[in-house]
């Protein structure tokens, strides 16, 4: 009796160990199999220059054409997401703060919207364009992945004002500060750095997504000068080398697929670095 | 000077409102934009035989989605199999046995996984997963592929919902309060019958929860599968076949479907179906999370 | 009833008759948490059926004295024991006995009721069932006995198998004691078991405690200075991880002998 229960006990402890140890090995194996093969085949020059004649083929050129539009395309999409984001997260912790029941079906809907998966707001920014009647572009792609990355800044934003005291809020509206004031003085400064996590965390989301922009931003070799121009992007270049017969070709999206990995990281290890000195702060 | 901090006020709370609405309308414009999309293809075809016919020849205007339907569930039904009982095993033993140092090591660890983006998890399965089918795991059946199947397409997956999972497994683990361990302890429990009694069926809710929404993810994911899935139209119980999941086929698609009358319809009909299910399977399981948290 | 449930409930009885005057003795107790420590050099002997008190202001230690008794604080990896904790002779932190049953010697109460997360029948049987009965009527006729004892039967004989959790919050806490005492403890440790409740259900609390002492030993952790007047038979004072003062709540309450008793007595009131 005693015995069988020792045994399951260790035979579990030693089953969820393998678990978490396996886990730790996969997923390191993924970072290292993404670096070393993109390492092998990276290049200043895939940095700098944008495709030339006969890229496609194994000529000369770089994917520099796909890191600016990614990059452009998550800038353009994190400002309007800040623009309608910021002030809702902010509304729903002042304006909303006595009414439980609307903010927890706001946030309800709002989790609900980041669990949508990016290829339908692929799908829908594309009847969006056509609707607007854009053509492929910077600013379609721009539109449709900031639909995508909105609910992310609202909610992470949302959860580190919510951890704000109340009695915080009760102190500042007694000083005869107005309700925006007091959203925009108090709680935005309060919560700023988890602000900037949000921030980060939208754009990460905005520079990786593939399916989002497959419809909506188009491809080119060029970088874009104007908003109705098409964008390249950084894992649409990595897709379609990907798909070439050609292996020098294909060891360029590894390469590609590691200059991702580089800027994803930088992103979310920022992120993590805001957010640590939040929850510091907020521990004092 | 307080005129013009009533204006502020009331200019910037108006700012808020409208934000605020916006957001919460997009979901409302997502299903009507897709919805009204897709129904010159509901007045070709009714909705049964839609997502019940195998056959898919846009040419002749015939629209089958069962192939692509049956693909979804497969490979989200392979990543779930794999990933659900590493990540509720990993998860005890990240809050129950070790150290709380490997915790702290741990949790930045998968929440950078968690935001790697597809298609680097895609360019990984390449790179890996299909030629460990190819060279190893098929031939070892006396099968002979590609690599490039449903099976890696499951593997893909199961790996990419790992940390999304795990992450929200060990968040309901973390708010189960120490007391309780420690009343089923001092009853004279073993510490694993503590685990498997008391914290474990306290979780149950949140552990389902944390299963639910993994499954919508992976029936929604695309990048990744597609890159490894095979994408050819056809339903096979054998997972060393290539499949065609719904998103892969919207978004493989998208260059001929304004040539071929229908096609685009179709393709938003594919979008809409998966946006129900998805948004259905998000709504029932977040309910019972926010359920739980009230209680 | 089977034969073998029987002579064990006898040998139960019998054991309980047997054991010494000195159910709980402390020699030389440390506790280390990674650099610093929580307790100092402990030496405690605490009276068979009686009630003793751990005061002592929040932070001093008492908490993690009572949870080191029954081996809890092995639950806590950072944390370091060291010295001698006998109970019934046995000195446990050294023991081949298994902790579980060296646990079930005791009952625990905690700050607020933790009910398990199944029926009010299940809360009651489940420690039962861990002793190895599986017989139905034998245990069905614990579960009424304890909720008896603790005065809950009648409130809850029609809702057996509803969760524990639609209790009230005091109904929920005099379920976490049947609970301790259906797997037959010596000793009930209390960890202020009444902080979280209503002055009615404290009181009812109370009152339970001072006729269980009859059975029972119970050491009662609590920073509310009027309860340990109220229950105390022997008052043990915390001070910052140390025992400072000792004895019988006459003495003590009356006479303090340290300056930081006195300090505590006059803030305390």
């Amino acid at each position: 009796m005693k015995r069988s229960k020792k045994t399951e006990e260790a035979v579990f402890k030693i089953l969820s160990g393998f678990a978490t140890y396996s886990l730790i090995v996969i997923l390191a194996f993924i970072i290292i199999v993404v670096f070393v093969k993109g390492f092998n085949a990276l290049t200043w020059e895939m940095v700098v220059k944008t495709p030339k004649g006969g890229y496609y083929y194994g000529g000369e050129g770089g994917v520099l054409n796909a890191i600016m539009g990614s990059l452009y395309i998550a800038f353009g999409a994190t400002i309007i997401a800040i623009i309608i984001g910021m002030p809702s997260a902010l509304y729903l912790n002042v304006y909303l703060l006595r009414h439980k029941k609307t903010q927890n079906t706001i946030r309800y809907i709002l989790d609900a919207l980041w669990g949508i998966p990016s290829i339908v707001y692929g799908a829908f920014g594309f009847t969006l364009m056509l609707y607007l009647g854009l053509n492929a572009s910077l600013l379609a792609g721009i539109l449709t992945v900031a639909l995508l990355i909105t609910p992310i800044i609202v909610r992470t934003f949302d959860e580190v004002l919510s951890t704000i005291p109340k009695g915080l809020h009760e102190a500042t509206l007694a000083l005869g500060s107005t309700r925006t004031e007091m959203a925009f003085k108090v709680m935005l400064k309060q919560g700023f750095s988890g602000f900037i996590t949000a921030v980060l965390l939208a754009f990460g989301r905005g520079i990786g997504d593939a399916a989002s922009v497959l419809f909506t931003a188009g491809y080119t070799d060029l970088i874009p000068v104007n908003i109705d121009e098409p964008a390249a992007t950084l894992p649409l270049a990595i897709f379609f080398q990907l798909g070439s017969p050609i292996p020098e070709v294909r060891e360029r999206a590894y390469a590609a697929g590691a200059i991702l990995t580089i800027i994803i990281l930088t992103v979310s290890l920022t992120a993590r670095l805001f957010s640590r000195q939040y929850s510091k702060s907020n521990i004092n | 000077m307080l005129l013009k901090r009533i204006i502020s006020d009331k200019l910037s709370g108006v700012w808020m409102l409208i934000s605020l609405t916006a957001i919460l309308l997009i979901p409302l414009f997502i299903i009507a934009g897709l919805y009204l999309k897709s129904t010159p293809l509901f007045n070709h075809q009714d909705f049964l035989r839609l997502i019940s016919s195998s056959e898919w020849q846009p040419h002749k205007g015939n629209f089958g989605f069962w192939p692509f339907i049956a693909g979804s569930l497969y490979v989200t039904i392979i990543a779930f199999a794999l990933a659900a009982p590493v990540c509720l095993l990993a998860a005890i033993y990240l809050t129950q046995f070790a150290r709380s140092a490997m915790m702290r090591i741990m949790l930045p660890v998968i929440d950078i996984l968690a935001g790697l983006p597809s298609v680097i998890y895609g360019v990984w399965g390449i790179l890996i997963v299909v030629p460990f089918i190819s060279k190893i795991l098929a031939p070892a059946f006396n099968i002979n592929t590609s690599g490039y199947t449903i099976f890696a397409g499951g593997v893909v997956l199961a790996v990419m919902c790992i940390p999304y999972m795990l992450n929200m497994i060990i968040e309901v683990f973390n708010t189960i309060p120490m007391g309780l361990k420690e009343a089923s302890l001092s009853l004279g429990a073993t510490f694993w019958e503590s685990i498997k009694h008391v914290v474990i069926r306290k979780s149950y809710p949140g552990i389902i929860s944390a299963f639910g929404l993994g499954i919508a993810k992976a029936f929604g994911e695309t990048m990744a599968v597609m890159m490894v899935v095979g994408n050819s139209v056809q339903v096979k119980f054998n997972p060393f076949e290539a499949g065609y999941p719904l998103p892969a086929l919207i978004a493989n698609n998208y260059g001929e479907m304004l040539s071929i009358p229908l096609y685009d319809s179709a393709l938003m009909f594919g979008a809409f179906l998966l946006l129900i299910i998805i948004l259905l399977i998000n709504l029932i399981f977040r309910y019972f999370i926010y359920r739980t948290r009230v209680h | 009833m089977h034969t073998n449930e029987i002579s064990m409930l006898i040998n139960e009885q019998i054991e309980s008759i047997s054991t010494n005057h000195n159910i709980v003795k402390i020699n030389n107790l440390n506790v280390y948490a990674d650099s610093h420590q929580i307790l100092k050099n402990i030496n405690l002997t605490i009276p068979k059926n009686k009630i003793t008190v751990l005061l002592g202001p929040s932070g001093c230690g008492k908490t993690t004295l009572l949870k080191s008794m029954n081996k809890l604080t092995d639950l806590y990896k950072e944390l370091k024991v060291t010295g001698n904790i006998f109970i019934e002779d046995d000195d446990i932190l050294h023991t081949t006995k298994n902790v579980p049953s060296i646990r079930q010697k005791m009952g625990l109460l905690g700050q607020r009721p933790f009910p398990l997360p199944m029926s009010i029948y299940k809360n009651i049987s489940y420690g039962i069932k861990l002793k190895g009965i599986r017989d139905k009527k034998l245990i069905a006729f614990s579960v009424e006995k304890y909720l008896k004892e603790v005065g809950l039967w009648e409130e809850v004989k029609n809702r057996l198998n509803q969760p524990a959790t639609s209790l009230s919050i005091g109904q929920q806490q005099r379920l976490c004691l049947a609970r301790g005492l259906a797997v037959k403890p010596r000793i009930i440790l209390a960890d202020e078991p009444t902080s979280a409740l209503d002055p009615i259900s404290s009181k009812i609390i109370e009152n339970l405690f001072r006729s269980l002492k009859e059975h029972y030993t119970i050491i009662l952790v609590t920073h509310v200075l009027r309860q340990a007047v109220r229950l105390a038979d022997h008052v043990v004072f915390m001070y910052n991880g140390e025992v400072i003062e000792q004895g019988s709540p006459n003495t003590l309450f009356n006479t303090p002998k340290t300056q930081k008793l006195k300090e505590y007595l006059v803030d305390g009131n």
